[in-house]
């Protein structure tokens, strides 16, 4: 591994000083991977400000010397999106770790980059407010990833995600030019380029300071959890749910794979392992509302074959019954040294087949595949536990989620739902984009980022990206 | 000139070519590829391309050398109920679609100012949303994917039909509210809802302050309501400020809503409007009653401050505002600098202003758009050079005075 350029390293240092610019191969090391274990590359250097000055000024030292970089959150992304080449300079934005202020009149909050995603919802929490997008890992994930990969969760069903809570951002641009984007009330003063920013996958610079809506703890959450002899059944009520123009807050479901590895862990949350399939259903709103959505849901659920419907209205309650679907990741990675959490998007009518597919494709590839996933808005995330080190298995693996995903877009799908394109999914962009709009992404891309220095290779093809050109640069 | 552009646009597009009645070219592709046909020759030619749709909002008025019309993209290319997706091209009216979507049990949560025969090209090029964002949120969240001719004829496909989806850039987030600056909208992949059983307003009348407050206890008590909207008088011909609530559900959650809107206003009293669509259309057309329409991103808290000083910088307009999301619309009559000035005035307090409809003289001296913050203008620039290179769309989206 080569050394960094010292007289970098010295410019880097006299900005946040010597202690927050990490050189040592060791310390390069931890930043070789985020939550995607089939990809690794150490940077040249991590720096890490303390400061939104900070930012700007490594930013723009960097424009300066046309050193490429990558913005990091927590590192728990699951496309290989927040990971740096040797050529590159990492820059974690863990220190602005500041709620700068919380608005509970206007329901707003104004946040730095850095803000674990749990932590809003905490200081919202005296103020009756909270902060609707909640990704799996919203306890370490950063509100500035999530702006970057437009993160969703469980809840986005009803809320929606990152992008409908995101108002305002300040940010600097890989030019080292600043911007305002939006405005706090959620109108803009210009063309939506907070939508355009939010999702961007680091590419367009970098968020200094995020304002976000907040909503009101709802006064009822009610939790249905049920379970089915048959995945197809548990599949075709989701659709009869929101046909049905109730709206749950979260519609989660698991398959016996999935059951039976929660339940052999520490997480067990009395799931029962022989069923086909075990459906999670979250209601909120009013007290009367709850009440009467879940007469609509229960019979809809008995009358789809559920064989037990278990429901529960306290928080602790509540929290026993989503604790096999918020530990199933962590009860499923004890299987095996790895896992794959595979990410794409179906229309919820094609859940059923999509599953049955997923379940040959695994015996095809002599993969245990299991499934936890948004069934709501159609959201899969097959999981596929694994060994790195065998690559004749990490070959049938990248092979299985290969074809996964080819189905997923034969069904009329996407290929990611809320984990984002980074490096993981770049080669698949040209499955569901014609070459005149990936060349266009690019060319977006140019008008935040001319010297395309910020995230570079990630989301688009490069080679997409050099055959048209505006004659504006 | 026109006998040529006619002549150039004829032999490559044939009967999709006319002459209005203002002389000037005209074109009315039935087909994105047409309407892509068209926008490549204009760019060749550098000829300025003015883009309409029904013309029930936008004047059809400013300066270019050929009209371009979405109305012959007037397809509903399909609709899946099950999966609460439509895929509807331009052309189509929101009242067309309505139409067709109830039988399926569903429907398109917007209600945009303006005729019911509005385009939902003009609705999702303006961004102009009614008071159903209350619950449903801005037009941006309804769409999951555009088709989009730039100004040089390429053909963009942005999103998907699922609804959710991050792969890519969102290009579709700078199409919605951009004003065909970035591109002409051909089609669109909507989100639907489930048509609910029941629907319900509830109208109070009196002081502004004291209806503000009101709608301000309705919104901390959590109602389960899908628009919560003030309306000025002249909006509905009352002779003073309304409340407007607007439940829909199942029969029995309406009726018991209605009744906690009771309880949680007393006294207050509400006349009830059964159905609720026929005042909500009326609300909506008011914001034809005048030759120019703004909106202001203005929280609900100073709903009622906004609503007296604009009332005292431009004059009485028709004005609704949202008293759970925010924003204010206004429709009136005024002029360039008068709008110029609240725009600056209103800057300083964090308001941004649109204008949403103005005849071209207007909108060209104050744009859509001004008082941009800092960065915005240039990236704007640099983004509209994207779609449209060689800058022959004609839409003022910073105008020459706009601040």
């Amino acid at each position: 591994m080569e050394p960094p350029d010292q007289a970098l390293v010295e410019a880097l240092a006299a900005i946040v000083g010597p202690k927050w610019v990490k050189v040592k191969t060791a310390e390069r090391r931890a930043y070789e991977a985020d939550g995607l274990p089939t990809h690794a590359s150490v940077p040249m250097l991590a720096v890490l400000p303390g400061t939104k000055a900070e930012v700007i000024a490594i930013v723009r030292l960097l424009a300066a010397r046309k050193v490429p970089w990558v913005a990091r959150g927590a590192g728990t992304g699951l496309s290989g999106g927040a990971l740096a080449d040797p050529t590159s300079v990492l820059i974690p934005l863990t220190r602005l770790n500041r709620i700068l202020a919380i608005d509970p009149l206007n329901r707003r909050a104004v946040i730095q980059p850095g803000v674990v995603n749990a932590k809003l919802s905490e200081a919202a929490a005296p103020h009756g407010l909270l902060y609707a997008p909640d990704p799996s890992s919203q306890s370490a994930c950063t509100i500035g990833g999530n702006v970057a990969e437009n993160a969703g969760g469980p809840h986005c069903l009803k809320y929606g995600a990152t992008t409908g809570h995101v108002v305002a951002l300040d940010v600097v641009l890989a030019n080292g030019e600043l911007a305002t984007l939006g405005s706090p009330q959620g109108e803009s003063w210009g063309p939506d380029l907070v939508g355009l920013f939010v999702g961007s996958e680091g590419m367009f610079g970098i968020a200094l300071e995020i304002t976000v809506r907040l909503e009101a703890i709802p006064a009822a959450i009610r939790t249905l959890l049920s379970d089915f002899t048959s995945v197809r059944a548990a599949t075709e009520v989701v659709g009869a749910i929101i046909g049905s123009g109730v709206v749950p807050a979260a519609l989660e479901m698991l398959d016996q794979a999935c059951v039976k590895a929660v339940e052999a862990s520490i997480y067990a949350a009395g799931y029962p392992t022989d069923a086909a399939a075990v459906l999670l259903v979250e209601l909120d709103g009013t007290i009367a509302g709850v009440a009467a959505d879940s007469e609509v849901v229960e019979a809809l659920l008995h009358q789809f074959g559920a064989r037990t419907v278990r429901s529960a209205d306290t928080p602790e309650t509540r929290a026993k019954l989503w604790q096999g679907r918020k530990k199933a990741f962590g009860a499923m990675g004890r299987i095996a040294p790895d896992l794959v959490v595979q990410d794409a998007v179906v229309p919820r009518t094609a859940l059923p087949d999509l599953l049955d597919t997923i379940t040959a494709l695994g015996r095809q590839y002599g993969l245990t595949i299991a499934n936890v996933f948004h069934a709501g808005d159609g959201n899969l995330h097959p999981n596929i536990c694994y060994d790195h080190r065998n690559p004749e298995l990490r070959a049938r693996v990248e092979a299985a989620s290969e074809a996964i995903m080819k189905a997923c877009i034969a069904a009329g799908g996407s290929i990611t739902g809320e984990h984002g394109v980074g490096a993981d999914k770049v080669d698949y962009m040209p499955l569901i984009f014609d070459p005149t709009t990936l060349a266009t992404m690019c060319a977006v891309r140019r008008a935040f980022d001319p010297a395309e220095s910020a995230n570079p290779g990630k989301v688009v093809p490069i080679h997409y990206c050099r055959e048209w050109r505006p004659g504006i640069h | 000139m026109t006998s040529a552009i006619l002549s150039r646009l004829k032999s490559t597009l044939g009967q999709a070519v006319s002459q209005g009645a203002d002389g000037r070219p005209q074109v009315a592709p039935d087909s994105p590829d047409g309407l892509a046909a068209a926008l490549g020759i204009a760019s060749e030619e550098n000829w300025r391309v003015r883009i309409g749709g029904g013309r029930t909002w936008m004047p059809d008025d400013a300066p270019a050398d050929v009209a371009v019309s979405t109305v012959a993209l007037n397809r509903i290319v399909s609709i899946a109920p099950s999966d609460l997706v439509a895929t509807v091209q331009a052309g189509v009216t929101i009242r067309g679609l309505a139409d067709r979507l109830a039988p399926h049990g569903t429907w398109l949560a917007i209600d945009a100012p303006g005729s019911p025969d509005r385009t939902l090209g003009s609705i999702l090029a303006t961004g102009t949303a009614g008071g159903v964002r209350h619950r449903f949120g801005p037009i941006r969240d309804q769409v999951l994917g555009t088709t989009v001719v730039t100004g040089d004829g390429r053909v963009i496909r942005a999103g998907g039909i699922v609804v959710k989806n991050v792969a890519g850039f969102d290009l579709s987030k700078i199409q919605v509210g951009g004003f065909g600056a970035f591109g002409i909208i051909v089609e669109t992949n909507l989100r639907l809802r489930a048509l609910p059983q029941a629907r319900h307003a509830l109208v109070a009348t009196g002081d502004l302050d004291r209806l503000a407050n009101t709608a301000r206890d309705l919104v901390d008590a959590a109602i389960d309501a899908i628009a919560i909207e003030l309306v000025s008088p002249a909006a509905t011909g009352s002779a003073a400020w309304r409340l407007v609530v607007d439940i829909a559900g199942t029969a029995e959650g309406v009726v018991a809503e209605a009744a906690r809107v009771g309880r949680v206003s007393a006294p207050l009293s509400w006349d009830p409007v059964p159905g609720a669509g026929a005042l909500r259309s009326a609300i909506a057309e008011t914001a034809l009653d005048g030759p120019v329409t703004i909106r202001a991103g203005v929280f609900p808290s100073s709903v009622p401050d906004l609503a007296d000083l604009i009332t005292e910088r431009l004059g009485a307009g028709r004005m609704a505002a949202s008293m759970g999301r925010g924003g204010l619309r206004w429709t009136g009559s005024t002029r360039p600098d008068k709008l110029i000035a609240l725009r600056h005035l209103l800057a300083a307090r964090e308001i941004p202003v649109a204008v949403e409809r103005a005849p071209w003289p207007f909108r060209a001296e104050t744009g859509h758009f001004g008082e941009f913050r800092e960065g915005v203008r240039p990236l704007s620039s640099r983004v509209r050079a994207v779609f449209d290179p060689r800058g022959i769309l004609v839409s003022p989206i910073d105008g020459a005075n706009g601040g």
